[in-house]
């Protein structure tokens, strides 16, 4: 009945000679907090990349609310409510704040032929801009050019693109990804208080915040999924254990 | 609404709203016609070269698009309202319209190959397709007159107005007209949501389609739109100077139209109708001083404008411009 | 029929000789250059010149028509064309539309607008019968030059030291000058030996097109951007296919189908670059 939000089944893609995912199957529950770890080259981006469409598999399936995506197009599977944030930021470095959200939710509300109207100038709208502006705390800087913000504030408006399209499931790309110290409790007060009914895949480096954010965790390895389980179980498996410190042994 | 709400609301929609600056521009533009009427010839070429350097503005600074060969376009509404006109439709609206959408049906058709590739495909591409255009013209004498070209005979406007030589103010009453209304639905588009969208792919294609904004849909709409526009340019450049020739396919043509663009600044709409008055203005000064040479210094200007750093200049500029949409080429 | 593709393959190896320069430019160092016709129109003046003005033999002005625009070519690169490499297409295009205006005023200024004409020795003039059909002298000159430099400059970009250098800083420039390659000089000289090519071609194609005059480099612009499109990304053998398709593709369209004119050219063009938006004969995975 309850069919998961995201689902892969025997997900697997080939570059010429090179294996980057093989045989990946991932089960997401609605309303999940799950991340995704695995050492330098695992093929953790491969795996995001297939599973937002931009990258096709060379076998498998991705299902989306139960639904077989595989074959959709990566902006077909965001109007079915799958999004992404970047490991570098993706932003639009001239606009505004403001400006881009409002384009993000625009688009959601599929007002983007539309070219009799004045953009922003519907109160709906202006109202869901400014819940998302007080969400991710840029109110202050709504109106300032985005190249011009402090990385964490642009970090933070990476994430607010992405939820301003209303997804079902959201993949988060390392998003404390060169947050300077100062500025990662923001990011991390940010990731606790999305919205409880979206699912969301973290794909992380930083163990301290996989720890503290994901109630499942599953551990990618040369392309294969080596294990999944709680916190516990992963923190306590001699195999990951043995993967992260030969990969810290060797830098 | 709250107020957190009107104020981002009034943020968003900032620039819609018509600037003293700009009510004052336009109605300049009308009374330079009643004040200098002996200038009226020179005035409407500017015009109309500010509609074709508008067109460009939509593909170049709104969508990112670059075209080597935007004259097809206004080739065809040239050769469409003159062709119109010698079967009988003599009512310069009419043919206006329907040359314009000639031209944008050309655009929709072509816009799919133009959007494959990189910037030097679309460079070519662009070319080819005007240089193939002007080539049919030239072969096919039968409807387009061949190397002698084709004279129109039109109706006065409203049936009242007369233009072209007998009537050259007439005729750059009615050019600016067109540039008004043409420019007032432009700057109404920009401001839209699917202006913005246009913006967002031009800034960034990859997050443009993490939002879900596909891309080719909104491109060939815009490319299509500015192709009515250029179509415009052409049926007005036909229209009022009563002769159409080969020349509007030129090579010529879609450079001149770019280096207006680029003198004016790009992606603010003003530019490509500033550029014109300059561009056309400089060569009208330097013609009448060294009428073979003038080329040289536009030239130089170019390179000189290249080599300083064109987009610092006109953010520079834009500094200067609060109301300036943002943004510049890509 | 035999003379006409004889005629074709002539005009096709001038056309090679003219367009390689812009296919390494535009093909390999991705800088579209459209003042690359301005370096042939001044090999083609300095022919011209040199033998009206001052009664140096044909020959003799070649080398002449080669080293002018090359030398003019190293100083325009280190001065002005360098600083645009890494540059948009747009602000390429706009710099060198921009040489282009200046280009043509300066050869008006000096030399008026009439076409300055290039009149061949004896021994190059006349046609000859071989088996039923006609050849001019000067088509097989042409072809033998023209065939002779492709076969060069295919040689010395496989064989040389120099031509491997290139081939790597034209993959991985950072890479390249990271082993290294001196990459400035390399474009530098590579630049140079396309500028002379094009003004050799220029004195070469002055007597076939009827003269040199100061519209050339806009005259000529589009069958060399045809040349490099359907020729494509990959050195000297893609843009000698592209030339030689083009060359008889034009003098027998114009010859049979003269109701069509250019537009079969243009068409293969553009149905080039749809096929393949890299360029019809190049490898894949190129560039």
């Amino acid at each position: 009945m309850n069919a998961p939000a995201l689902e892969t089944r025997g997900l697997a893609c080939r570059f010429g000679g090179l294996i980057a995912t093989d045989n990946v199957s991932l089960n997401l529950a609605p309303g999940a907090r799950h991340a995704l770890i695995g050492p330098n080259g695992a093929g953790k981006t491969t795996l995001v990349n297939l599973l937002t469409g931009m990258v096709k598999p060379t076998s498998g399936q991705v299902l989306l609310q139960g639904e077989d995506v595989t074959a959709l197009s990566a902006h077909a599977r965001v109007r079915r409510g799958l999004s992404r944030t970047f490991q570098i930021n993706q932003l639009f470095p001239d606009m505004t704040p403001a400006e881009q959200l409002c384009l993000a939710v625009g688009e959601r509300l599929g007002e983007g032929g539309n070219w009799r109207g004045i953009a922003g100038a519907d109160r709906a709208m202006a109202s869901e801009v400014e819940d998302l502006l007080r969400r991710f705390d840029l109110m202050s800087v709504m109106d300032q050019p985005t190249r011009q913000l402090a990385y964490g504030r642009q970090r933070l408006l990476e994430i607010a693109l992405a939820l301003a399209s209303r997804p079902r499931v959201l993949l988060l790309d390392e998003p404390a990804a060169g947050v300077p110290e100062g500025e990662r409790a923001d990011i991390l007060a940010a990731l606790a208080a999305l919205p409880a009914d979206v699912t969301i895949l973290l794909i992380e480096h930083d163990m301290d915040l996989v720890f503290r954010f994901a109630q499942r965790i599953s551990v990618l390895v040369a392309g294969r999924m080596l294990m999944e389980g709680s916190p516990a179980e992963v923190a306590a498996d001699s195999r990951v254990r043995e993967v992260y410190l030969g990969a810290d042994a060797h830098g | 609404m709250s107020g957190e709400a009107a104020r981002i609301s009034a943020h968003l929609t900032r620039r819609a709203r018509w600037g003293a600056g700009e009510i004052a521009f336009w109605i300049g533009l009308v009374a330079l016609i009643f004040v200098a009427p002996s200038r009226a010839l020179l005035i409407n070429e500017i015009l109309i070269a500010g509609l074709f350097a508008l067109s460009l503005d939509l593909i170049l600074g709104y969508a990112g698009i670059i075209s080597l060969g935007h004259a097809a376009f206004f080739g065809v509404g040239a050769y469409g309202a003159a062709i119109l006109a010698s079967h009988g439709i003599n009512d310069p609206i009419v043919g206006l319209v329907i040359a314009s959408l000639i031209a944008g049906l050309v655009g929709l058709a072509s816009a799919p190959l133009v959007l494959r590739g990189s910037d030097l495909t679309r460079l070519m591409v662009t070319l080819g397709i005007c240089l193939m255009l002007g080539e049919l013209a030239n072969k096919n004498s039968w409807a387009t007159g061949g190397a002698d070209g084709l004279s129109l005979e039109l109706t006065p406007i409203f049936h009242l107005f007369p233009i072209g030589f007998t009537g050259q103010r007439n005729a750059a009453l009615y050019s600016l007209a067109v540039l008004f209304l043409l420019f007032a639905l432009a700057r109404r588009i920009v401001q839209s949501p699917f202006g913005l969208s246009l913006r967002g792919l031009r800034e960034n294609r990859l997050r443009a389609g993490a939002l879900g904004i596909s891309a080719p849909r909104r491109l060939i709409a815009i490319y299509a739109l500015a192709a009515v526009y250029a179509g415009a340019a052409g049926a007005l450049v036909a229209q009022t100077t009563q002769i159409v020739s080969l020349d509007v396919f030129d090579f010529h043509r879609s450079a001149d139209a770019l280096l207006m663009l680029i003198i004016g600044g790009t992606g603010f709409l003003y530019g490509g109708i500033i550029g014109a008055a300059l561009f056309i203005a400089i060569k009208d000064g330097l013609s009448t001083a060294t009428p073979e040479y003038w080329e040289f210094w536009i030239g130089l200007l170019l390179v000189a404008l290249v080599l300083a750093g064109r987009e610092r200049i006109g953010a520079r500029i834009a500094g200067l411009l609060p109301r300036r949409a943002r943004g510049s080429a890509a | 029929m035999l003379t006409i593709l004889f005629d074709g393959i002539a005009y096709g190896m001038l056309l090679f000789v003219l367009a390689c320069g812009l296919s390494v430019t535009l093909g390999l160092m991705n800088f579209v250059n459209l003042a690359h016709g301005a370096f042939a129109m001044l090999g083609g003046y300095a022919t011209a010149l040199l033998m009206n003005r001052c009664g140096v033999p044909f020959l003799a002005t070649l080398p002449i028509a080669f080293a002018a625009p090359a030398i003019l070519g190293v100083a325009l690169e280190r001065t002005l064309y360098r600083r645009l490499y890494g540059a948009s297409p747009l602000d390429q295009v706009l710099f060198t539309i921009g040489l282009v205006f200046m280009a043509m005023p300066i050869a008006n200024y000096f030399l008026g607008d009439q076409p300055q004409q290039v009149h061949l020795p004896l021994f190059l003039q006349g046609r000859v019968e071989w088996g039923g059909v006609g050849i001019g002298i000067y088509r097989l000159f042409i072809i033998l030059v023209c065939g002779a430099i492709a076969a060069a400059l295919q040689m010395f970009l496989i064989g040389t030291r120099f031509g491997a250098q290139l081939r790597a800083a034209v993959d991985d420039a950072r890479v390249a000058s990271g082993l290294g390659i001196d990459v400035d000089r390399l474009f530098t000289i590579t630049f140079a030996i396309g500028c002379g090519l094009a003004g050799l071609g220029g004195a070469l194609a002055a007597d076939v097109v009827g003269g040199i005059d100061p519209t050339f480099p806009v005259k000529f612009m589009v069958s060399f951007l045809i040349v490099v499109t359907v020729g494509g990304s990959n050195g000297v053998l893609g843009a000698l296919l592209g030339a030689l398709l083009l060359g008889v593709l034009d003098v027998a369209g114009k010859y049979y189908v003269p109701s069509i004119g250019a537009f079969i050219i243009y068409a293969v063009m553009v149905a080039a670059l749809l096929i393949r938006p890299q360029g019809l004969f190049a490898r894949s995975g190129g560039r």
